[in-house]
């Protein structure tokens, strides 16, 4: 039963991470039909800002957090207003393209900058390497951070899109970009807006997993998890996404114990290929047909 | 400029519409079944992989270029033709038996993730195409007794029939034989129904589908096509390297060749063979700037990546239609001397097809 429990946080845990970045994909995708692989970047680069910030620079690492947020957010309207405007009417495998040749871009020129480089970096944060007890399960505090922390995002996400102005603006553009524009919704400045929001976030992901994994130039790869979580939820769904990541890391941490080696790192994508034939939307997608 | 001056039914179905044509494609013919005896043995083997990747190209481009189904997978088609191949050839099979026994279980495979397509679409089928991709991949790593599993296989030298073809000159008219098979198979192919259908798929499923398009039929039958020819590649690829093991057939050599068929132009089988060219040499060119780059520069290992990614970021923006559609340009300049017009290839800019149900 311990053992269960134990699974259940860590695969919660690391599912959170798959869930943020997940989010990261679904907002921009139902924002702007852009679907970014290159999340998984960002959130490699968001790690490394905040390893400047607090291990090169020395800051603490209450300042270092949103402090790379905020850098990561603005490299991400940058990205968006440089790389992603111009394609604006092109197919969308443009954009697909796009992406994944500026993930390539950010992981060589990562790999290139002075104190980054290819090593493997530690970024510790003030609530790690301690074990929490309760009732005989012992739960790592990172662990228990990452889900608290994830909460807490996901409910001022709710609160920013439900209830401020420009969220409800966010909303509509996501649901029909023509009308909002014909409404006066600056749409093309609220995708930009969307793209930071989704860099902050990923810069969010990546200061809670550097203590579980370290920084290192490939951490990016974790994004290929958080596909099938989003997919698993439905591209376009929200709450999908946070439940996707969430069935993602519970698989893999119960595939991990109880199946022979190698399972652990396939069982996402087993899941993803299972849902995909029996539901070929994801699990909370609309079951409708496009009208021509 | 020329014009063609139709008189007979059959010019309609000549390869070659035009002397000129006739001429430059003779004069590459020529000087590829010259180049082995004249080049050094290193380019020699630089041809050869071009010849491997033209073939991917050509089988991805159907799939992606034509049809319009992306995969980002396409590197296990490639693992499953090497595979087979290698294990196949161990057991004795000459290669006429061996190459199309690997084709098949390509195809195969390919229905198999081509079922699934029929009803995913977009990026959907995108990540299935993935999430089989990494399922191949910890296949070959973890099914030791057949694939040797993560310490790789050792591939014999090829044998046609019967004798082991130790020469790599043969090796080599090998693999140009198979790259002008598949190429016209692949033409004839796209001129025909078939390939009429695919291309009506690509541009809109729903009309293809209300003109009487079977689209679970030809669906399938594209990533089965696509598959057989990218396992071809991969058989002729095990020769080539000699030694195959699973981390040669990952997410990365996936992606790495929808950015070759996207840098050759997506939707011409010229471009497959552009950016075949463009993968191999870009490597070449990176090491040959070596020299007059700054040392410190010179050393990175994340060089490589930065070059190609940025090179596929201002394809995109500044030319869609890839490597083929500067050439496209280029000759229509000189053809039409000197009326050629700035606007003549102005893309006229359109809502984004959007894939969403509104």
């Amino acid at each position: 039963m311990t053992d269960i429990l134990q699974l259940v946080v860590a695969g919660v845990a690391i599912g959170c991470i798959y869930a943020l970045i997940a989010l990261g994909f679904v907002l921009i995708y139902k924002a702007t039909e852009v679907v970014n692989f290159a999340q998984g970047d960002l959130m490699m680069l968001g790690a490394f800002v905040a390893f400047t910030f607090a291990s090169i620079w020395g800051l603490s690492f209450w300042l270092a957090f949103p402090l790379a947020i905020a850098t990561m957010a603005a490299f991400g309207a940058a990205f968006d207003r440089v790389v992603l405007r111009p394609i604006i009417g092109q197919p969308q495998v443009a954009a697909v393209l796009v992406t994944i040749a500026a993930g390539f871009v950010i992981r060589g020129a990562a790999s290139m900058v002075p104190g980054w480089g290819t090593d493997t970096h530690a970024l510790k944060a003030p609530f790690s390497d301690q074990v929490v007890r309760a009732g005989g399960v012992s739960v790592s505090s990172d662990h228990l951070a990452i889900i608290g922390l994830t909460a807490a995002l996901c409910v001022v996400l709710y609160v920013f899109f439900k209830r401020t102005r420009v969220g409800i603006a966010m909303q509509a553009s996501s649901q029909n970009q023509l009308a909002a524009y014909y409404m006066g919704i600056p749409v093309r400045r609220i995708n930009t807006l969307i793209w930071s929001i989704s860099a902050g976030v990923a810069a969010f992901a990546a200061v809670l997993l550097a203590p579980i994994t370290f920084v290192h130039a490939n951490m990016g790869f974790i994004g290929l998890k958080a596909f099938p979580a989003a997919v698993l939820g439905g591209f376009g769904s929200i709450p999908g996404a946070i439940v996707g990541g969430l069935i993602i890391g519970l698989v893999e941490s119960f595939a991990g114990f109880y199946l022979p080696e190698g399972f652990k790192d396939v069982a996402a994508y087993v899941v993803v290929l299972v849902v995909l034939i029996v539901r070929p939307s994801g699990i909370f997608a609309e079951q409708r047909r496009k009208k021509v | 400029m020329r014009f063609i001056f139709k008189t007979r039914y059959a010019q309609d179905l000549q390869v070659f519409k035009h002397s000129g044509s006739v001429f430059w494609n003779g004069l590459l013919a020529v000087l590829l079944v010259a180049a082995p005896f004249v080049v050094p043995d290193y380019y020699r083997t630089q041809l050869v992989f071009i010849f491997i990747y033209s073939i991917v190209g050509f089988g991805l481009m159907l799939l992606s270029g034509f049809t319009g189904q992306v995969s980002i997978g396409h590197a296990a088609f490639l693992a499953i033709g090497a595979y087979a191949q290698a294990i196949l050839q161990g057991l004795g099979w000459p290669f006429f038996l061996s190459a199309p026994a690997a084709m098949a279980l390509g195809a195969a495979a390919g229905l198999l993730i081509g079922l699934p397509a029929l009803r995913l679409t977009g990026i959907y089928l995108a990540i299935a195409t993935l999430a089989f991709g990494f399922v191949v991949e910890e296949v070959l790593a973890r099914w030791e007794s057949v694939t040797g599993g993560n310490s790789g296989l050792m591939v014999p030298a090829p044998r046609l029939v019967l004798q082991p073809m130790t020469d790599p000159t043969a090796f080599y008219f090998l693999c140009l034989a198979c790259v002008v098979a598949v190429a016209l198979a692949v033409f004839n192919l796209l001129r025909s129904p078939t390939g009429r259908a695919f291309i009506a798929i690509r541009d809109s499923e729903i009309s293809a589908q209300s003109m009487g398009v079977n689209l679970a039929a030809y669906k399938t039958l594209s990533f089965a096509l696509s598959a057989a020819i990218t396992a071809l590649a991969g058989c002729l690829y095990a020769h080539q390297i000699r030694f195959i093991s699973p981390e040669q057939f990952t997410l990365l050599q996936s992606i790495e060749f929808l950015l070759m068929i996207a840098i050759g132009g997506m939707g011409s089988l010229h471009g497959a063979v552009l950016g075949a060219i463009f993968v191999i040499s870009l490597p070449e060119l990176i090491g040959a700037m070596k020299d007059v780059m700054p040392p410190g520069l010179a050393q990175q290992p994340g060089l490589k990546p930065l070059v190609f990614g940025t090179i596929m970021i201002l394809v995109v923006i500044y030319e869609p239609m890839g490597l083929y559609g500067r050439w496209l340009k280029i000759r229509t300049y000189f053809s039409l001397f000197p009326l050629y017009r700035r606007g003549m290839f102005q893309r006229q800019k359109a809502y984004t097809k959007s894939e969403r149900v509104h």
